[in-house]
């Protein structure tokens, strides 16, 4: 072993393939606005990677934006720091002076065969210390989403949790006669149209593998479910049937969408088969209350929650997939919509109505207790994030439909915008496989 | 006629009040195009070479509507009377209260003359076509403007109409003929519109 004894070679692996490869479009990149951040931020210092500059700057840069958007670091200068992964060229004293409590250093290098090699170590400044550090090796399109996990490992190591700066979201741009379904970074760069219509595209779903999304395109005349492979492109319908069909959510395990039809009148919760080559399968009807019932969402515990407004006003409730008696689960107020449980099924965020507003808000199922998130006054279509502490969301601000994120406690709030682009309907796709 | 469509209103009321969703199935159903979609997309991330994909091309952006109307070649087409201004099937919008689905009494002509046309022309197809406004979930807007369609259907069946004569679909909050964020297009997004195939 030719590296420094206290590097920790933990890892050594090739990002490939949970990676598009596709050219960023143009159209709809966001940008990204912090308008809150946590109470308290950890001062992270990130220098400038050592490598050929065109490799290695924007690999750092990445990092540095990354851990600077999460609202719970905060980053703190880093001109000057010795370009360098060795931990014997780390100034201890000069990050002190900084009044960085970490810092990150790094090199991309050229391997063989095109590749790059990626080495990063996070030190501990009032203890000069390592903390972690891992060596990537990755082909060139890849470079960007190593930054990225990069900076998911460093916010894991100082916040005690998982990032999700790896993972993707799925969203909605609507310019004028022109839908477009969008699959882009956590960041909002390389963003790909997996699809563009005329007509109205809404309520994506990622599968729990992050290999497809369902979708509803209006492209026939009227509301269909689609699913469509995010790596290859294929799509096809869920189920040929007469009438809408809305709302698709997937099972935990992928294997059967649940989805809102009009197809036996009103509005009702079918199931059918998810797999590939034989969607629609098995299809059945799960809700049978002659009121409107739509929105599911899968939740990890088996359950189906969605709304319905069996009761007289919009609330929510929760299913087994086996049918049966359904539960209600929202008290408070006269319009509670789209229901998303949290990964660990102790909470959901779903859309309130009050008036003419409405805010996100979170319930926690144990004691009820419900925490307004966002004060409107059109938050709608939130979708946790996989590590259940961050929730995208549609809002409208200056007159246009942004993206928005808000933590799970309400605190750290992000507008990710477009400046030609309505931008609305996120759905957060899971951890990269 | 007052009578039948106090009878008819009275009737849609009870439906409404007790939920019924007691709507027979299989107006002729609007097919999808299945084969048209295999088109959708190039790219493939995996592979190195070609991995510049052009992205997501035009899958569903032609939107013919030739299911509908080529199936229901009637009347409808082409019958001046529809869309003479003087005459109340010229008249095709139907517009509601906030979050309501009900149909008020001041659209009676209106839906009394459409039920006589497709009483009277069996060939003809309607199709009935939901909108909502943009507040609230998308996704219960769907449903609501489906209700609001399908309540459109029933006091037409009410009226004799043959339900095979009658399709509908929501397009939610989707398409809203006035995009400004204020009670005027509001209310004229909340509405029901009345399309004859061929139209």
């Amino acid at each position: 072993m030719t590296v420094s004894l206290r590097w920790s070679w933990l890892k050594r692996f090739a990002c490939t393939s949970a990676v598009l490869a596709w050219l960023p479009s143009a159209q709809a990149q966001l940008t990204i606005d912090i308008v809150g951040v946590g109470a308290q931020q950890i001062p992270v210092a990130v220098a400038s990677f050592a490598g050929p500059d065109s490799n290695a700057l924007p690999v750092s840069q990445v990092i540095e934006a990354d851990l600077a958007r999460s609202g719970l670091l905060k980053t703190v200068n880093g001109n000057g720091l010795p370009r360098s992964g060795e931990l014997s060229a780390v100034p201890f004293a000069d990050l002190k002076a900084r009044g960085a409590d970490a810092a990150v250093f790094g090199s991309v290098q050229p391997a063989t065969n095109g590749q790059f090699q990626v080495s990063f170590r996070l030190v501990d400044v009032a203890r000069a210390t390592q903390l972690t550090g891992f060596v990537f090796t990755v082909n060139a399109r890849d470079l960007r989403a190593t930054a990225h996990r990069i900076a998911d490992l460093v916010y894991e190591q100082l916040i005690g949790e998982k990032g999700v700066f790896s993972t993707r979201l799925a969203y909605v741009a609507k310019s004028p006669g022109r839908f477009q379904l969008i699959v882009a970074d956590s960041d909002g760069q390389n963003a790909i149209a997996i699809f563009n219509s005329t007509e109205p595209i809404i309520s994506p779903a990622w599968s729990p593998d992050g290999s497809r999304i369902a979708y509803v395109s209006f492209e026939g005349r009227k509301p269909s479910v689609y699913v469509q492979s995010v790596t290859t492109g294929e799509r096809a319908l869920l189920v040929r049937a007469s009438g809408n069909q809305s709302a698709p959510a997937w099972s935990p395990d992928g294997s059967r969408i649940v989805f809102a039809s009009s197809h036996a009148g009103g509005t009702q919760l079918f199931i059918a088969g998810a797999v590939p080559g034989a969607l629609g399968a098995g299809l059945r009807r799960l809700t049978q209350s002659g009121a409107i019932d739509t929105a599911p969402n899968w939740a990890t515990d088996g359950r189906i929650y969605f709304m319905s407004d069996r009761g007289g006003s919009p609330q929510i409730y929760r299913v087994s997939p086996d049918g049966g008696g359904a539960e209600r689960v929202s008290f408070e107020g006269s319009y509670n919509a789209n229901p998303r449980v949290a990964a660990d099924g102790k909470s959901m965020v779903f859309v309130r109505r009050e008036g003419s507003r409405e805010m996100l808000a979170v319930q926690d199922f144990a004691s009820r207790q419900v925490q307004v998130l966002t004060q409107g006054p059109v938050d709608e279509s939130p979708s946790f994030a996989p590590n259940g502490k961050l929730v995208a969301y549609a809002s409208i601000y200056n007159g246009r439909g942004v993206l928005a994120t808000v933590s799970a406690d309400g605190r750290v709030k992000q507008r990710l915008g477009a400046s030609n682009a309505d931008i609305r309907e996120p759905a957060w796709g899971p951890y990269p496989r | 006629m007052k009578l039948l469509w106090k009878l008819a209103a009275t009737v849609t009321a009870a439906l409404v009040l007790a939920g019924c969703s007691s709507t027979p199935e299989n107006t002729s159903p609007v097919e999808d195009r299945t084969a048209a979609t295999g088109a959708a997309t190039g790219g493939n991330p995996g592979a190195s070479t070609s991995g510049v994909s052009t992205g997501a091309t035009t899958a569903g952006t032609a939107i013919q509507g030739n299911n509908a109307g080529s199936a229901a070649a009637g009347a409808g087409a082409t019958d001046p009377a529809l869309r003479d201004p003087r005459s109340p099937l010229s008249r095709r919008e139907i517009f509601y209260d906030f979050d309501s689905f009900v149909v008020k009494d001041e659209y009676k002509p209106l839906l009394e003359a459409h039920a006589a046309y497709l009483k009277r022309n069996r060939s003809a197809r309607l199709t009935v076509e939901g909108n909502t406004d943009d507040r609230g979930s998308r996704e219960y807007n769907l449903a609501l403007g489906q209700k609001r369609a399908e309540s459109v259907k029933r006091v037409l069946a009410l009226l004799g109409v043959s339900e095979a004569q009658v399709e509908t679909v929501s397009f939610g909050e989707e398409k809203p003929r006035n995009p400004a964020a204020s009670e005027p297009a509001w209310s004229e997004n909340r509405r029901c519109d009345l399309r004859y195939a061929g139209e």
